[in-house]
């Protein structure tokens, strides 16, 4: 049987409502046209240079490489950019695609609030409308968020279905999107959902690799044996991915959140305990029961809550491409305080499953090996929740 | 092909929906056996999904409940098996669901289940034309009919569609989820006019119609009328003693269409 468009080995394609199928392929027409424009490729890098901040520092993480005593490591600083994440690659991106296309309406999910602030902030740029889908439980651990968002000029809408998290933001903004598809759209946050979004998210998040790439080689003088990202829907990972997946001697791994563990059912893990299936507009690896019905996952990120991983990643993983580790909150944390504390710089929780991963790691590494962690955000949201964890309230 | 084309065979057809197992598997079953009795062509048997993303608040609360009461695939066909061979249920059934509850299954073993159990097709509002033939190459072979949906921005993909149909074509009236409306804005007899020019296949107007007025309105335009909020709504409310109103209600809507 011939595959529809999209696919990533067996995975990715089109599933969704017919309502909003003339809506993706005017979106994949308009892609495809302005990728190849030099005009449009012009414009996105004069935002992502002088709006945005890029490119991003390759900091070589000096006191953590001795500390850990094993290879080099070197931090890529998407926490840097404007907005505080790498979301913001990605949202420059479509918004000024969107804006081409004549939309005047940005929808966008959340879960972190990240790519939310990273929405509003764009549609702020561009003087377009911008309204949010977050999850009331995500609204209420990331409240700073949900107030810049604002302070933007976004409405953010609290989601009450469902889990109330990441994933029932995104079905809210599709169902959003099916009643209005003229001016609005739908700014999707990861590297998920129905063809073109994983392609188009990825391309936008590539500008990491290309970037480290670079850096690396005048760095070091050849290209790093060790990539580590964190691993939700996966847009900062397959952006610190993409321009490796040809290198076949760079390891590629993908943190995920084992929230409690991976033998516990509160975890978000969808690698290490998923199973194919048919979601979200994709086929890709979901966390679900023997009968399809999504699982509720927990992670302490809200950025990493969600059921299921992006169609490239599940194709990579199939092909053994790269590596899909579980990193549980514990040891997210410990990696939060540690980073903070060695070297000065407090990653987002999400970016510390990836430190957390690196802390095993590294140490079982030769001296001469070279690792590349991507710190996809800043981790001040985070601090108060942290602090909660370890049993202290303050006020944000 | 299946049995559909017999629901459309006596004037309007009427064909009511319901999220199977809420509140529970045996209020389900006895609410099908009224639908019939009042006057209903077809049932659309919905097998309830965690995250219903085509759906609106209704039937998403609706799914919930009855994924909490324990209703699972499973309990879903052996209601139909019993529908068919104990409770004189001839009117044919077709199953709505989202693909993910089909593939997790097993494609050819659901399809495999479904016509053991005497369900005629499947709507599957999560795969469209594009992702068809994934779903509708296994239920050809066991003679289920895969349901197309046209909506009010199909346009320039309608002939496309409406040409490969089979068993009957579902015309979306309204943009959007589904759920009560007061009003429907789409062109609706320009949409049922351009299907009729590429396909001979019955179309049933659904998504929105509550009323009697309504599905009056709706029926001059196509074969026949699909509720599906409403009745999930009329459930809700009356619990276990929701089969005599909704044999009272599926009776004045059909009456309001014949």
């Amino acid at each position: 049987m011939e595959q529809s468009k999209g696919r990533f080995g067996i995975h990715g394609g089109q599933y969704i409502p017919e309502t909003l199928m003339n809506a993706v392929i005017e979106l994949e027409e308009a892609y495809n046209h302005y990728k190849n424009d030099p005009e449009f490729n012009a414009e996105l890098t004069k935002l992502f240079n002088d709006y945005a901040g890029r490119p991003s520092n390759l900091y070589y993480a000096a006191k953590m490489t001795e500390d850990l005593g094993g290879c080099k490591i070197y931090l890529k600083r998407e926490d840097l950019n404007h907005t505080g994440s790498h979301k913001i690659n990605n949202v420059l991106g479509q918004a000024l695609l969107a804006k081409k296309m004549g939309k005047t309406r940005l929808i966008a999910e959340t879960g972190a609030g990240q790519h939310g602030v990273a929405t509003a902030t764009a549609a702020a740029l561009m003087g377009m409308e911008c309204k949010v889908f977050m999850g009331k439980v995500d609204t209420e651990r990331q409240a700073l968020n949900v107030y810049r968002m604002k302070l933007l000029g976004a409405s953010v809408m609290p989601v009450t279905s469902g889990t109330a998290t990441l994933k029932d933001a995104v079905s809210e903004a599709m169902r959003e999107w099916t009643t209005r598809i003229d001016d609005t759209h739908y700014c999707l946050g990861s590297v998920m959902g129905p063809h073109p979004f994983p392609t188009i998210v990825r391309d936008f998040q590539a500008v990491i690799s290309k970037e480290s790439k670079r850096q690396v080689m005048e760095a070091e003088g050849k290209l790093p044996d060790y990539v580590l990202a964190c691993c939700g829907g996966g847009s900062n990972a397959i952006g610190s991915f993409y321009h490796y997946i040809e290198d076949e001697g760079v390891h590629l791994i993908g943190c995920e959140a084992a929230g409690r563990g991976i033998d516990t059912f509160e975890t978000a893990a969808t690698i290490n305990t998923g199973s194919v299936g048919i979601f979200h507009g994709m086929k890709s690896y979901f966390c679900q029961n023997e009968y399809g019905q999504i699982a509720p996952v927990y992670s302490i990120s809200a950025g990493l809550d969600y059921p299921g991983i992006g169609p490239e990643h599940a194709m990579l993983h199939d092909m053994g491409r790269a590596e899909y580790v579980a990193v549980t909150d514990d040891e997210a944390v410990n990696a939060f305080e540690y980073l903070s504390k060695i070297e000065g710089i407090i990653p987002a929780i999400e970016s510390a499953h990836a430190v957390a991963y690196a802390m095993k790691l590294a140490p079982t590494l030769p001296k001469d090996k070279v690792m590349v962690i991507t710190i996809s955000g800043r981790g001040d949201k985070d601090c108060a929740a942290i602090a909660r964890y370890r049993g202290e309230d303050i006020n944000e | 092909m299946s049995d559909i084309s017999k629901a459309f065979a006596n004037g309007k057809a009427f064909i009511p929906f319901i999220t199977c197992g809420d509140p529970d598997l045996e209020t389900t079953e006895e609410c099908i056996v009224k639908m019939q009795e009042a006057g209903a062509s077809m049932v659309e048997l919905g097998i309830p999904f965690s995250d219903p993303t085509a759906e609106g608040p209704v039937i998403m609360e609706a799914s919930i409940r009855a994924l909490e009461a324990g209703c699972t695939t499973d309990k879903v066909f052996d209601m139909a098996a019993r529908l068919r061979s104990e409770k004189g249920v001839t009117i044919p059934m077709v199953v709505m669901t989202y693909a993910n509850v089909v593939f997790s299954y097993g494609i050819d073993r659901f399809c495999k289940r479904a016509a053991e159990c005497g369900i005629s097709g499947f709507i599957l509002p999560d795969v469209p034309f594009e992702e068809k033939e994934e779903f509708a190459s296994v239920m050809r072979g066991y003679s289920l009919d895969f349901v197309s949906l046209i909506a009010p921005t199909s346009e320039d993909r309608i002939a496309k569609i409406a040409s490969s149909a089979e068993g009957f074509i579902y015309v979306v009236s309204s943009l959007g989820v589904t759920g009560v409306r007061s009003k429907i804005n789409t062109d609706i007899e320009g949409l049922t006019s351009q299907v009729r020019s590429s396909s001979n296949v019955p179309c049933a107007i659904g998504f929105g119609i509550s009323t009697p007025e309504q599905a009056k309105n709706m029926s001059g335009h196509a074969d026949g009328v699909i509720v599906g909020s409403a009745i999930v709504k009329l459930i809700a409310r009356h619990g276990k003693d929701a089969p005599s109103y909704v044999f009272e209600y599926v009776k004045s809507m059909v009456d309001a269409i014949s």
